[in-house]
This record gives structure tokens, sequence and C-alpha cells, in this order.
């Protein structure tokens, strides 16, 4: 079974984390989710690093900037992710833009995710429709989830079309945001969480964007499956390195 | 067989919306409602109402004797020089603007690369008492002073592009985040026939008054609807979209995008997208682009600093990929010199962006009694430090 639903089986909440491949050094990768995996996190989302990266705040931007200078690319994550599944179990997410992926070539890099053990993507703007279409049969066909988003402004109907879509999870971004943009949640997060959840999807949600600490997490997950972490631990690598991740892992649970 | 956009925004296999979930009630709205509010009367009476009284439409078609006779051909040129602000960038904004207040939007958001776009979005929402937030590169904001300053004194905001190579397509991209973070009351009009569906076309449709207007005045003039050629500059690709659009399906007329060389196509330092693009994904839109193997956005480089995209809008990619258009790249010299040469000529002094395609004379050869349209989408004032530094004058 794929690991990312073995995972969400599990009566625990979710703490998923993102980071940016070649962020802060070109080679920090491996480590970097093997501590996080060793400190007790459930997910974790590499970041392909993309020039232009539309549905992101200025941390994850200037963390992707940073990376493609150091010289991260494709094919060097893959060779850098290549022995991976020996030292790690955790559910792994490759969370990128369409276009490297489109460059790669579709099916090449779900055949490598698959060699790797990877177990799903997350490509904000590859459309449900285009999806549908035209990619969904080679997501299958190398085990990987596709993992799509919904926002406060989605439509009910649109919300149905894309868990009827989704086979792991949905993930929910907190509000109209970029990355990184908004912390905190009012009234109106709560309400929309509410709403989803009074919706009985058959994907369990994880909230994303604005989630940075304890009490954010606390809020995010009190409805849901689990939240994720992205801008938050950018910042903690920028000022910190790699040497201290269970100092930020400890503080949000 | 149609060269426009078919109902989700596919020409060809180029176009279609490849947006984030937070963009799609935005574009869906727009989706759903601009081919029906555009059909209004009222939309159309106000809408073409400004572009008379406000704008100085119909622009003129002229006949450009000397030039003609330079180049042994006959060569008309459409004056969206003429237009207020400058250029034809105000045709579109113009309508956006008006697509804007039906849908009941409150706040403009806009891209500027050399500032006439931002201008354009600046003069009509002081027109219209809107509030109006320009997006610009910091290394743009820069060079081009001027148009700053304009568009402070129109009343908007001009906002710094900090991020990327900072230049029009990380403004672009800081527009598209504003819209993702304002995604109730804003509407974002954007500057060319570039962005998700359904921005190509109808910004097209805006521009398309370009072409209506050529076919009634050559008719005139000629006693012909139609011209054997029309040619025009390719940035983002809307004045070349508004001078080809009532063409398209017309395979008599021969349509000739010119695009930015820069210092030479293989210089490293280009705009020339259908030479050096390849299929991808930029701003929403599946289309030609310049870029990396690795799939990372490259910047370009042309003089004009209008051309200076590193794609071009979907109808374009078309109709390069399928053969219908042809597809000229003109260097910074050679714009430059065919600039000077309009002004010596015709006592007109265009943009630069223009400059490029007024330039294809000197190699590509044209009949005797061939009629060729060139779309002189701006006049120079805004070039004319460049042409000062360039020419030493
Ligand atoms: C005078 C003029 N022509 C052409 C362009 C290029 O844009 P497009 O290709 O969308 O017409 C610009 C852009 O700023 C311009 O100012």
């Amino acid at each position: 079974m794929n690991r990312i639903k073995q995972k969400l089986q599990e009566d625990k909440k979710i703490l998923s984390i993102y980071f940016t491949a070649g962020y802060p050094q070109l080679n920090d990768t491996v480590k970097i989710i093997q501590d996080l995996e060793k400190n007790g996190v459930d997910l974790i989302e590499i970041g392909l690093p993309f020039s232009d990266p539309l549905a992101d705040g200025p941390t994850i931007q200037e963390s992707s900037t940073i990376a493609l200078k150091n010289g991260m690319h494709t094919e060097l994550l893959f060779e850098q992710l290549r022995d991976i599944r020996e030292t790690v179990s955790i559910p792994l997410i490759i969370m990128g833009y369409f276009n490297p992926v489109f460059q790669y070539g579709v099916e090449d890099f779900c055949q490598k995710c698959q060699n790797i053990g990877i177990d799903g993507l997350i490509l904000p703007d590859l459309p449900l429709d285009v999806y549908q279409e035209e990619y969904e049969p080679i997501f299958k066909k190398y085990g990987l989830i596709n993992v799509f988003l919904i926002t406060p402004q989605t439509s009910e109907k649109r919300i149905r079309a894309i868990d009827k879509a989704s086979d792991g999870f949905i993930y929910m971004v907190s509000s109209a945001s970029t990355t990184g943009a908004k912390s905190g949640f009012g009234t109106e997060q709560t309400h929309y969480f509410d709403r989803i959840g009074a919706m009985e999807l058959n994907n369990p949600q994880i909230v994303g964007f604005g989630i940075s600490n304890a009490e954010t997490f606390d809020q995010a997950t009190k409805n849901t499956k689990g939240a994720i972490i992205g801008s938050a631990f950018i910042k903690h690598l920028t000022q910190n390195g790699v040497d201290h991740i269970s100092d930020f892992v400890n503080q949000i649970r | 067989m149609t060269y426009h956009a078919d109902e989700r925004g596919y020409y060809g296999e180029f176009g279609g919306a490849y947006i984030p979930e937070m963009l799609y009630p935005n574009c869906e709205e727009l989706r759903q409602n601009y081919l029906r509010i555009m059909a209004e009367p009222s939309f159309q009476e106000e809408f073409h109402q400004l572009l008379k009284d406000y704008v100085g439409r119909p622009t003129p078609l002229y006949f450009a004797k000397r030039l003609s006779e330079k180049y042994n051909t006959k060569i008309y040129l459409k004056r969206e020089d003429l237009c207020h602000t400058g250029a034809h960038k105000v045709n579109n904004t113009i309508g956006q603007i008006l697509m804007a207040k039906k849908l009941g939007k409150n706040r403009i958001i806009a891209e500027t690369g050399a500032g006439q776009h931002g201008v354009a979005t600046a003069t009509v929402c002081a027109l219209m008492g809107i509030k109006c937030v320009v997006y610009m590169g910091e290394i743009d904001i820069a060079r081009q002073a001027p148009n700053v300053a304009r568009m402070k004194m129109l009343g908007a905001e001009v906002r710094p592009a900090l991020s990327g190579s900072r230049t029009l397509k990380d403004a672009t991209n800081e527009a598209i985040r504003d819209w993702i973070n304002n995604p109730v009351d804003t509407h974002y009009i954007i500057g060319s026939v570039v962005g998700p569906h359904p921005y190509p076309d109808m910004v097209a449709r805006f521009q398309s008054v370009i072409s209506e207007e050529i076919k009634s005045q050559l008719l005139e003039k000629e006693g012909r609807k139609n011209p054997d050629y029309v040619v025009a500059c390719v940035g983002g690709g809307s004045n070349a979209a508004g001078a080809f659009y009532h063409y398209l399906d017309e395979p008599e007329v021969g349509i000739i995008a010119v695009e930015a060389a820069g210092k030479g196509i293989h210089s490293g330092e280009s705009a020339a997208t259908s030479a050096l693009g390849k299929v991808g994904i930029i701003h929403g839109s599946k289309t030609l682009l310049m870029q990396t193997p690795d799939g990372q956005i490259t910047e370009p480089y042309s003089i004009s600093a209008g051309l200076d995209y590193p794609g071009v809008g979907p109808l374009h990619a078309h109709l390069y990929v399928s053969g219908r258009g042809e597809f000229i790249s003109i260097t910074d010299d050679e714009a430059m010199k065919a600039g000077l040469g309009l002004c010596e000529l015709e006592g007109i002094i265009p943009a630069i962006e223009s400059s490029h395609a007024l330039a294809i004379f000197e190699d590509r050869k044209f009949k005797e009694d061939d009629v060729v349209v060139v779309n002189l989408s701006g006049r120079g004032d805004k070039d004319l430090q460049n042409y000062i530094d360039y020419f030493n004058l």
C-alpha cells in the first residue's frame, strides 16, 4: 500500500513539513529528510525549485532562487534521493510547478519517482481537468498519489469533483493567499474548516499555508487530519542551518 | 479550421489555464462572463464611444509613399502610435476596465515592463476613478523613470517587483500573487495576449478593432478589404493579435510576426521566442517559451523593453507551429536603423518595438503591387533616451 495512505490510517494528526531541495546548501536534501523523520514528522514535501513560483510568497521564492543558484536541478534531486529508501520510511511527496516536470517528461518523471520510492506529487499549476484527461493513467501506473488543493473560494461543486479525483488527501489552503503571507487563524478560517469538515469528504484534509507554531498547528488540525508547515521551517533553516531541526519540530508538538 | 481560440482557450495544442487552484475562481468568473458581457449592447456602445472620443479611433491607415518607393512595394502604416498614451495598449485597458466594472470590481492590478501598459492601465483607472496598483520590476523602474512618473501622476501606486530577475516576468508573477491574495474585489488587467484562458482570447478581441478598421480603410483606399500581408512586432503579441485578428482565417492574407533577436539569435542575448523557445508553461498558459533544458524560465534581452518577454501568447505559438504565420527576427541594430529610416522618410518617430516590424523590408522582399500593412504599434517618445544613446544625438 502507498505509504501516504498507510500513514493517513493512523489515529493521529499528521505533521507535514515542506522544504526546498538545494536549500540552504545544495547537498542538504538527505540530511533534512532523515532528521525530519527522526524527530517524528509524519510526511515530507520535497520542493523542486522553480524560477517562477507563482503561488509562493517571498520566503519560499527566496529559497527557490538560492537553491537554483546553488545548482539544484531535477536530475540532481533524483540522484540525491537515489538511495533514500535505504535509510527512511516516511512518506515522501515531491512538490513543484508543472513546467520542470513537463520538460523532464511526465512519464519519465513519474517512473523515476517510483524507482526512488516517492509516494505522491503536488503540482499546484497542473489543473484538475488536464490531469484527468492527460496524466491520471501515468500517475496511477507508477503508484503516485496526486494531491489537489482547495481554497476558501473553491465552490462546493468543485470540492466534490476534487474529492472524487483524489486518492489520498486534499490539501486545504487555509486562506486566499500565497505561501507564508498570513499567519494565525481567525473566525473566517475556523468557519471554513468547519464547513469543509461538515461536507464529509471521502479524502481526509490536511491544512497548509499560515501554520508556523504549536498554536496554529492545533487550530488547523482540530477538525482536520493534519497540517503542513513550509515557510516557517524555511525561515528556521535560514537562521539555524540544518543542525537544529529537532528544535523546530519539538516546538510544534 | 480556425486559428481562433476554442471554448477552453486552446489554439491547437497551446493555451489553456495552467493555474493553481487559488486562481481558479478568479479566472472562472471571468471565463464564464467575458463573452456575455462583451456582447451586451451597452458594453459595446461604451467601449466604442471611448475608443472614438477618448483614444482617438479610428487611427489612420496611412499610405507611406516614400517608404514604399524605397522598398518598391505598397506599404501602409496602421497608426496605433496616434492612440492616446502613445500605443495600442490602451485598446485593451479600455475594454478591461469596462469589464472590471461590469464584474463589480473596485481595485485594479497590472504588470508592466517598459511602463506602456502600466501607463495605459493607470490612465483608464484615473478615467473611471478606480484604485490602481502596477507591478514593475525593480530594474525596469530604474530604466524607465518617465513612465514611472506618468503612472504616479495618474494616481497609480507603482510597486517594485523584487523577486527573481526583477523584470517583466517577475512583475507578472507579483501581479498574479496579488490576485491570489485579493480574489474577490480585484481585477487583473493583463497587458498582452498571454496568461491563462480567457485572457489571450479576451485581449485579442479588444485589440481586434485594429484589423476591423484596416478592413474598411483598405476597402476605401485600395478597393479591397484584404492586403497581401499584415506585419506586426510580437512581444507577448497583443498588437499583432489585433492586426491579424480578422485575417487569421483568410489564407490569402500573409501574416508576418516580427520578434526581437536582440544582439543576434544565438548571442545569448535575444528575445526571439519562436526560434529559441520550447513548449512549456508560463504565467498559466501552455505556449512557446525560452527556458533551460531543466524547465527554468530564462531572462530574455532586447533593446526594446516591450519585446523583452520570454514567452509569446498561445495564438502566436500556434501560428508559428502550424506554419500559418511567417516569423522573422530582427536585431537591435536593424530595428534602430529602421526606426531612424522612418523618421527621415515619413516624419514619424516610431516606438522601438514597432521599428522591429519596419526593419523586415531590408531583407524580406515583396512584389511591386503587393499591399503590405505594417502595424505601427506605438510612438517613440518613450524611447527618446534610447535613440539618443544609440545614435549619440
Ligand atoms: C509600442 C509597443 N509595441 C509593442 C509592444 C509589445 O507588446 P505586444 O506584443 O503585446 O503588442 C509594446 C509593449 O510594451 C509596446 O509598447
